[in-house]
C-alpha cells in the first residue's frame, strides 16, 4: 500500500508543477502588453512601467517562473493588484466559505444519491426506480446557474423559506473565528445563527449538490445491481438476513470502490460548479473571489484563485485513490 | 440441432454491420429515441427556426417590454420589449454551433495526439499523457475560465477554451484505443509487408477507433453547450445583444422578481438541450461500445 501512495505522489509531481506553469501563463500569455490589459487604455507609461517592475514582467520568463515558483514554496501566492493585500492571508475566508458549501452539498449529495441508488438498486423497475432514474437524468442535465435561480425564485421570493443570497445575517453578521460559521457560531454558543447559517446554506446547497447526487445515484445503482447479483448476497439473502443487512454490512462494501471514484471526481467538480453558485447566491467563497477578480482584471488573484481550486482537486483525487487502497487491498500502481 | 441454429443465429448477427447494429440497438432504447428526436428538434430549430420566428434577435418595442408570456409572446418579452421565443429560436443556433464546433476541434486535435501517443510510444507518449495529466488536474470550467481570461472574454474565445479543455477526454480515450488495436495481427502484417505509418493510422487504426469517438463526441457537445452557457452567463462568453442562453440568463436575474418567464424558458432550452444529448450518448454508448458502459 505504502508502495502505491509513494508512486502515485511522485506521479503528482509533473501535474502540480505543469498546472503552476498553466496559471502562471495566464499573466504572461496575454495578448499584447499585460499591463496595458490590466490596468486599462488610460494607464501612463510610468504606472505601465511600475506594473511591469512588481509583476517582474522583464525579466526573462524562465527567470520569472522560477521566483513565482520559490514564491509558491514559501506559501507566497503574491499580492492582489485591487486590494494591494497578500492573496495568501485575504484569500483565507474565502476558501473557508467554499469549504462549508462544498462539504454541505457533498453531504447532501453522497445521502440522497446514494440511498435513492440503493433503494433503485433493490426494487429495480419499480415505481421509485423509474421516478428517482428520470430525476437524476434531468439532475445531470440541470446547468446549475439556471436551478441557482429558480431555486431563489420559488423559495425565497415565492414563499420566502429561505435568504435569497449571502452567508449570513447582515443585522446579525456572525464573529469569525474559524470562518466556518456553522462551527464559529456552535462556539460561542449562538444556536439562533448556527439555524441561520443553516438556512443560508441551503439553497446554493441543493443548487451545488444537484449533479453530483444524479451522478452518485445511477452509479450506486448500476453498482449494486452488479453486486447483488453476486453468489455471496443471494446466500444472504436466502439466509433470510434483513435487507438493511444485506445492503450496508455486504452489498455496499464491494460495491463502493466505483462509488467512491464518482465522489472523488464530483467533489473536484464541485468546487468548480462552486464559482457559478456563489456567484448567483452572492456567497463569499472563492468562487465569488475569482468571479469579482475577472472584473477588476485582478490577474494575481484571478491566478491564485485558480491554482487553489485546481490544486485542492488534485489532491482530493490523491485522498480517494489512496482511500481505494484501504478499501480493496489488491489495488496496485499501474 | 439447437447449437446449429445458434451459429447461423450468430452468423447473420455478424453479417449485419456495426452501424445497422447499432442503430437497432438504439431503437430499442426509449429513452435513446427520446434524446434523439429532442436533438433533431433542436437541430432543425437551429437550422429553420430563424426562418419561422415572429421576430427579430434584436427587434426592440419599449412599449411591450417585460410582458408574461400570451398569445402573442409565446414566452414573454425581455426588458427591451424583445420576444423572448424568436430569442431563443435564433439562440438555439449559436448553442449548438458553439456545442458541435467545439466538439469538432477537440475530436480531431484530441484524436490526433492521442493516436501520436498510442502509436509512436516512449517520449512522446510520455509528453503527451502528461499534458493531458495537468489538463485534467483542473476542474474544467475553471480552465475553462483560465484561458478566456487569457484571451479575453468572447464567444469565439470561449468556444475555443472549450475546445481546449475537451481535448484530453478525446486524447485518452483514442490513446487507450490505439494501445489495444495496434497490436491486433492485423496491423502486425500490414507493418511487415511494409505499410507507411501514416497508412496503417488513417486506413485502419482510425476506422477502428470511431464508435468510441462518436460515443464521446455526443455527451461531449452536452457538456459544452452547458460550459458555453456558463462562460456567457459569467460575462466571459456571449455579449449583448446576442441571444446566446446562458446570456440571456444573466440578463434575467435582474428581473427575477418581477419578470421570471426572462429566466424560465432560456434555462429550460438548455436543459432539453442538454438532455436530449445526454440521453442520446447513453444509449450510442450502450448500442457501439458497450464496454464503455459505466
Amino acid at each position: 500500500m505504502f508502495n502505491y501512495i509513494g508512486k502515485r505522489i511522485l506521479h503528482l509531481i509533473p501535474v502540480l508543477l505543469g498546472m503552476t506553469f498553466i496559471v502562471f501563463l495566464i499573466i504572461r500569455a496575454i495578448p499584447g502588453d499585460p499591463a496595458q490589459v490590466i490596468l486599462g487604455q488610460q494607464a501612463t507609461a510610468e504606472a505601465m512601467a511600475a506594473l511591469r517592475e512588481k509583476l517582474g514582467l522583464n525579466q526573462p520568463w524562465y527567470i520569472q517562473y522560477f521566483d513565482y515558483l520559490k514564491g509558491l514554496f514559501t506559501g507566497d501566492l503574491g499580492e492582489s493588484l485591487r486590494t494591494r493585500q497578500p492573496i495568501t492571508t485575504e484569500i483565507w475566508p474565502y476558501l473557508a466559505a467554499t469549504f462549508e458549501l462544498a462539504l454541505f452539498a457533498m453531504i447532501l449529495a453522497v445521502i440522497i444519491g446514494m440511498n435513492a441508488g440503493i433503494i433503485s438498486a433493490w426494487f429495480q423497475n419499480s415505481w421509485f426506480d423509474y421516478i428517482a432514474m428520470v430525476i437524476a437524468l434531468i439532475g445531470v442535465s440541470m446547468p446549475i446557474f439556471w436551478l441557482g435561480l429558480m431555486e431563489q425564485w420559488a423559495f425565497s421570493i415565492n414563499l420566502g423559506w429561505f435568504p435569497t443570497s449571502g452567508r449570513e445575517e447582515v443585522r446579525d453578521p456572525v464573529a469569525a473565528i474559524t470562518h466556518f460559521y456553522l462551527i464559529d457560531t456552535l462556539l460561542q454558543g449562538r444556536f439562533d445563527q448556527f439555524l441561520v447559517t443553516i438556512k443560508h446554506l441551503v439553497l446554493p446547497g441543493l443548487a451545488l449538490a444537484t449533479i453530483p447526487m444524479a451522478i452518485i445515484a445511477r452509479m450506486t445503482r448500476s453498482s449494486m445491481l452488479e453486486v447483488m447479483r453476486s453468489d455471496y448476497i443471494r446466500t444472504a439473502r436466502a439466509k433470510g438476513q434483513k435487507m438493511a443487512v444485506v445492503i450496508y454490512k455486504h452489498a455496499l462494501k464491494n460495491a463502493l470502490i466505483p462509488i467512491l471514484t464518482v465522489i472523488g471526481l464530483q467533489t473536484g467538480l464541485l468546487l468548480g460548479g462552486a464559482i457559478l453558485t456563489e456567484t448567483i447566491f452572492s456567497w463569499p467563497g472563492i468562487g465569488r473571489y475569482i468571479y469579482e477578480a475577472i472584473g477588476y482584471r485582478d490577474y494575481t488573484v484571478i491566478q491564485s484563485g485558480i491554482l487553489v481550486v485546481a490544486f485542492m482537486f488534485v489532491m482530493i483525487n490523491l485522498i480517494v485513490d489512496i482511500l481505494y487502497t484501504v478499501i480493496d487491498k489488491r489495488i496496485k500502481y499501474n | 440441432m439447437v447449437s446449429n441454429s445458434m451459429e447461423m443465429k450468430a452468423v447473420e448477427e455478424k453479417a449485419v454491420g456495426p452501424w445497422k447494429e447499432a442503430w437497432r440497438s438504439l431503437k430499442k432504447s426509449k429513452a435513446a429515441l427520446v434524446g434523439t428526436v429532442i436533438v433533431l428538434f433542436f437541430i432543425l430549430l437551429a437550422l429553420f427556426g430563424p426562418l419561422f420566428a415572429p421576430q427579430g434577435i434584436n427587434d426592440q418595442n419599449l412599449s411591450v417590454r417585460l410582458l408574461p408570456p400570451s398569445g402573442e409572446f409565446w414566452f414573454g418579452t425581455d426588458d427591451f420589449g424583445r420576444d423572448i421565443f424568436s430569442r431563443i429560436v435564433h439562440g438555439a443556433r449559436i448553442s449548438l454551433a458553439v456545442g458541435f464546433l467545439s466538439v469538432v476541434i477537440s475530436a480531431i486535435v484530441g484524436s490526433f495526439l492521442g493516436i501520436i501517443a498510442g502509436y509512436y510510444g516512449r517520449i512522446l507518449d510520455t509528453i503527451i499523457s502528461r499534458l493531458f495529466d495537468i489538463m485534467l488536474a483542473f476542474p474544467s470550467i475553471l480552465l475553462a475560465i483560465a484561458i478566456v481570461s487569457i484571451l479575453g472574454p468572447s464567444l469565439q474565445n470561449a468556444l475555443i477554451a472549450i475546445a481546449i479543455i475537451n481535448i484530453p477526454n478525446f486524447g485518452r480515450l483514442i490513446r487507450s484505443k490505439v494501445l489495444s488495436v495496434k497490436e491486433e495481427e492485423y496491423i502486425v502484417a500490414a507493418k511487415a509487408i511494409g505499410m507507411k505509418d501514416s497508412r496503417i493510422l488513417l486506413r485502419h487504426i482510425l476506422p477502428n477507433s470511431f464508435s468510441p469517438i462518436i460515443v464521446q463526441g455526443t455527451l461531449a457537445i452536452a457538456t459544452a453547450i452547458i460550459e458555453a452557457a456558463a462562460l456567457s452567463f459569467l460575462g466571459l462568453g456571449a455579449v449583448a445583444p446576442q441571444p446566446e442562453w446562458g446570456k440571456m440568463l444573466s440578463d434575467a436575474r435582474v428581473h427575477l422578481m418581477t419578470a421570471p418567464w426572462t429566466m424560465i424558458f432560456p434555462g429550460l432550452a438548455i436543459m432539453l438541450t442538454v438532455l436530449g444529448f445526454n440521453l442520446m450518448g447513453d444509449g450510442l454508448r450502450d448500442a457501439l461500445d458497450p464496454k464503455m458502459k459505466n
